[in-house]
């Protein structure tokens, strides 16, 4: 008997001594340990949630249909391309929704449909006459592309975050169209969210200033006013060409105007061929963007320029144009600018987006909880105030109403909070506000299977038992209730943490924890101070 | 020995038809919420029903009539506000279908223009489109549905099956219970108040399983007792338990609701609310259900074998 008691005391105080050394890493304590203990020792504690430290929560949908519609945008340029080269240049070729209208001589129909069997094998046809055709993509294409929109999009997400440079980032796939991103400790969330969001595009398109159309355009227009400018001119530019804008800051006003350009609606060239941008002085000390072609980019960047001389080339990053220069001389080397007015946060996250790539759909902010850092102090500050006194009138009230028992079972809810935030930093759990309150509840429900016990104990006395099988009586009777009812908690809180998302999986863990160190220390912890008693002295009386 | 209740023997049982009166009343209040909410006419949170949520500080007090005019001169519509006046602070709120781009940077200019010598920061804000509040309403309701169908079956599997379900009608009558509190009270339905409900649940079977715990004892032990005094008895053996872990959950919940700051002001409501009627109805509901169920059982077997 003596033994088994030595056996159980060393065991909890060996889990007691565990759960310290995982939970000493969360306590301001630990920046004072010697720095050989971090390599013997866990060294990562409780991760705050975002509620309790600030930052920001994105879930983002990536819109994948989009991407699809670029797909078929791009294919039907280049298959316009490849039958110009062939001579064999189709009537009209034109985009409808996901299909591609065909319309040619009929005595090409051969050609082009050899064409199309070893160049375009994404492609199908849908309707075959003898001068037209509809083709589209076909349905496994459309299936690919949606899935790898979404990994491409993180990934290029994830290259964004990484040069913004924001420590600890979560940025994780959800379900098939949703990224999840949480950035701890943003102080400008709507920067993060500019970066993010971009699309980032970046093309280069020739304006077609020979047309006369583009002569009648004003030089600015207001801001509101672009859907209907180009509603109005919609219908006289050819259907090579489209009408972008660039925005225009008033620098005295502020006032903000947008110029309209005509450009080619095929771009000369697009980002996808840098290597590289870097954020760079001019003049003025004005902060602009130095790209860096790679060598396929750097070649087709001297042909474009050295066939296009005199003409001018706009600079178009998600359908904006930002500058449109004038091509003075061939440019080898593989070197452009972005200018605009920027300021050097801008031109940053402009070198940012543009080194990590283009993302291949939109995305789309479904979710965005922002949280400032004093309002996550405050909820720890209030979260630690509710704690201690709800715990203090729990103690309080034990001590009151069982006395020396009482005692007791208030240091198994010690024990139980210590484990349970041992635990939790083992698992390097994230602590939320809720959680919080999930471990308060825990405080208050934890006295609960020492009550039963305890009131077992009472009847047993009152029968007339002595202590020591009173005491025995008590625990064998309380177990099956004790047992059930926490199993059933457990239920709960397991779907819980199941099916919940963010500060309610925080709940969940703390609860389910809760309950089942509440089940270990009331079955183990108290029991063995009574029988280590019981075995030393024979009691007459027990103060419950 | 400091005692609250000494041997008590009240007639819980016998008080069945009051108290059933009393549950149906309050369960049309619950299944009319439902209806409600399930209808998007309920005071239901951003989290379930999309928009945006915005809480800020100033430096100094503010009227709150003068904010809203300053929102809706800057073109911020339909807002609605809030004041937590100690602490200086203004939740604005605003629904799916009003809220703009950039809608957080808008309300805090807004503010700040019109009152120049009050600065205003944003401590938080959320932004929730229509199609997460309906993936959150479907996964709350999921949750719900798994938990109790656990229940049941950890209950009938440990006792019987008629323990199961009377257990878990009784919950069900809990949460609905609550939630009808909290419709009636214009109280905002947020995914915290579901977590706070299905906490309740998860506390009220506990409830249950202590007393059933006590009946199905009680049951072996003894059979010259008619089965509503079983249950009398089980009832008034556990009343001590009962109050005493009630009152020790009462008195941190006490604690969050006084200090836990706002955000989790309402959860501590909620389960304030959930631990009185759990208690209510482990007494009055469940143990009388399994009453009913035990006499309409006798009376069908004592049916089938006159015939």
């Amino acid at each position: 008997m003596k033994k088994g008691i030595r056996g159980r005391l060393i065991f909890i105080l060996l889990t007691v001594f565990v759960s310290i050394v995982f939970f000493l890493p969360s306590t301001p304590l630990y920046s004072k340990l010697p720095s050989w203990w971090g390599r013997f020792f866990p060294d990562k504690g409780i991760t705050l949630g975002l509620d309790l430290q600030g930052g920001m929560h994105l879930v983002m949908e990536v819109e994948g249909e989009k991407a699809v519609d670029n797909t078929v945008e791009r294919t039907t340029e280049s298959l316009k391309r490849s039958l110009e080269e062939k001579n064999l240049a189709a009537q009209s070729i034109r985009r409808e929704g996901r299909d591609i209208l065909l319309s040619f001589a009929p005595e090409n129909k051969e050609a082009i449909s050899k064409i199309l069997d070893e160049d375009y094998p994404n492609l199908a046809t849908k309707q075959s006459g003898s001068g037209e055709m509809v083709l589209t993509l076909r349905e496994s294409e459309v299936n690919r592309i949606l899935e790898s929109a979404t990994s491409q999009a993180l990934e290029t997400i994830r290259n964004r975050i990484d040069q913004f440079g924001v420590t600890e980032p979560l940025i994780q796939q959800q379900g098939a169209d949703e990224i999840l991103v949480q950035l701890p400790g943003v102080k400008e969330p709507q920067r993060a969210i500019a970066l993010i969001g971009r699309t980032a595009q970046l093309e280069f398109k020739l304006v077609d200033d020979e047309n006369p159309i583009a002569r009648q355009f004003p030089l600015e227009i207001e801001a509101d006013q672009e859907a209907a400018f180009v509603q109005e001119y919609q219908a006289q530019i050819p259907p090579d060409d489209q009408i972008l804008f660039e925005r225009m800051v008033n620098e005295e006003t502020g006032k903000v105007t947008k110029r309209p350009f005509l450009v080619k609606r095929q771009a000369a060239l697009s980002g996808d061929l840098l290597s590289d941008a870097r954020v760079s002085i001019g003049d003025f000390n004005t902060p602009y963007v130095a790209l860096t072609f790679d060598p396929v980019g750097a070649r087709l960047f001297e042909k474009v320029t050295e066939e296009n001389r005199r003409r001018r080339l706009a600079i178009v990053l998600d359908n904006t144009v930002y500058s449109a220069p004038v091509i003075q001389e061939r440019i080898s080397g593989g070197r452009a600018q972005i200018s605009g007015t920027f300021t050097m946060d801008q031109a940053n996250d402009l070198s940012i987006v543009l080194r990590a790539g283009a993302l291949p759909a939109p995305v789309k902010i479904i979710q965005n909880v922002t949280v400032g850092p004093s309002l996550g102090q405050d909820s720890v500050e209030n979260g630690l105030k509710a704690g201690m006194i709800g715990t203090l009138l729990v103690v309080s009230f034990m001590v009151v109403y069982y006395r020396a028992s009482g005692l007791l079972a208030d240091l198994t809810m010690v024990l139980n909070i210590v484990l349970l935030l041992g635990a939790m930093a083992a698992l390097n759990a994230t602590l939320t506000l809720p959680g919080i309150a999930g471990i308060i509840l825990t405080i208050g429900m934890s006295v609960d299977a020492n009550v039963l016990i305890f009131e077992r104990i009472r009847d047993e006395l009152r029968a007339g038992k002595p202590v020591r099988l009173a005491v025995d009586a008590g625990y064998t009777k309380a177990f099956s209730s004790i047992f059930d009812s926490n199993v059933t908690t457990l239920i709960t809180s397991f779907v819980l943490f199941l099916f919940g998302t963010g500060p309610i999986k925080g709940f969940a863990v703390t609860l389910s924890l809760g309950v089942m160190f509440n089940l270990f220390t009331a079955l183990i912890g108290t029991k063995v101070v009574y029988d280590f008693i019981n075995s030393r002295w024979k009691l007459q009386r027990l103060s419950i | 020995m400091f005692q609250v209740f000494k041997k008590t023997n009240i007639d819980f049982v016998g008080k069945r038809y009051f108290s059933f009166a009393l549950s149906a009343l309050m369960l049309a209040f619950g299944i009319a919420s439902l209806v409600f909410i399930s209808q998007g006419k309920a005071n239901l949170g951003i989290d379930f029903a999309g928009g945006a949520a915005i809480q800020l500080r100033s430096e100094k007090p503010i009227q709150i009539e003068e904010a809203r005019a300053a929102l809706e001169e800057a073109g911020v519509k339909g807002a609605e506000l809030q004041e937590v006046v100690a602490q200086n602070k203004l939740l604005v709120r605003l629904k799916q279908d009003i809220v703009q781009k950039n809608v957080v940077e808008q309300v805090q200019e807004a503010l700040n223009k019109k009152f120049p010598e009050n600065q205003f920061t944003v401590e938080s804000s959320t932004e929730i489109g229509p199609t997460v509040g309906q993936k959150l309403q479907k996964d709350a309701l999921l949750a719900i549905a798994i938990a109790m169908i656990g229940i049941i079956i950890y209950i009938a599997f440990r006792f019987e099956f008629r323990f199961g379900v009377t257990a878990t009608l009784a919950t069900f009558h809990d949460v609905l219970t609550v939630l009808g509190i909290f419709f009636v009270l214009n109280k905002e339905i947020t995914l915290l108040i579901v977590t706070a409900l299905l906490t309740i649940a998860g506390y009220s079977l506990n409830d249950k399983v202590v007393v059933f715990d006590r009946i199905r004892e009680n049951l072996r032990l003894q059979k010259r007792e008619s089965f509503d005094q079983i249950i009398n008895r089980s009832i008034n053996e556990v009343l001590s338990r009962t109050f005493i872990t009630g009152v020790t959950t009462f008195l941190v919940l006490l604690a969050i609701f006084f200090l836990g700051g706002e955000v989790i002001h309402d959860f501590a409501l909620a389960m304030m609310f959930g631990l009185v009627i759990g208690t209510y109805s482990s007494w009055f509901i469940a143990s009388p259900l399994l009453l009913l169920w035990e006499k309409r059982a006798r009376v069908l077997k004592r049916a089938s074998s006159q015939s």
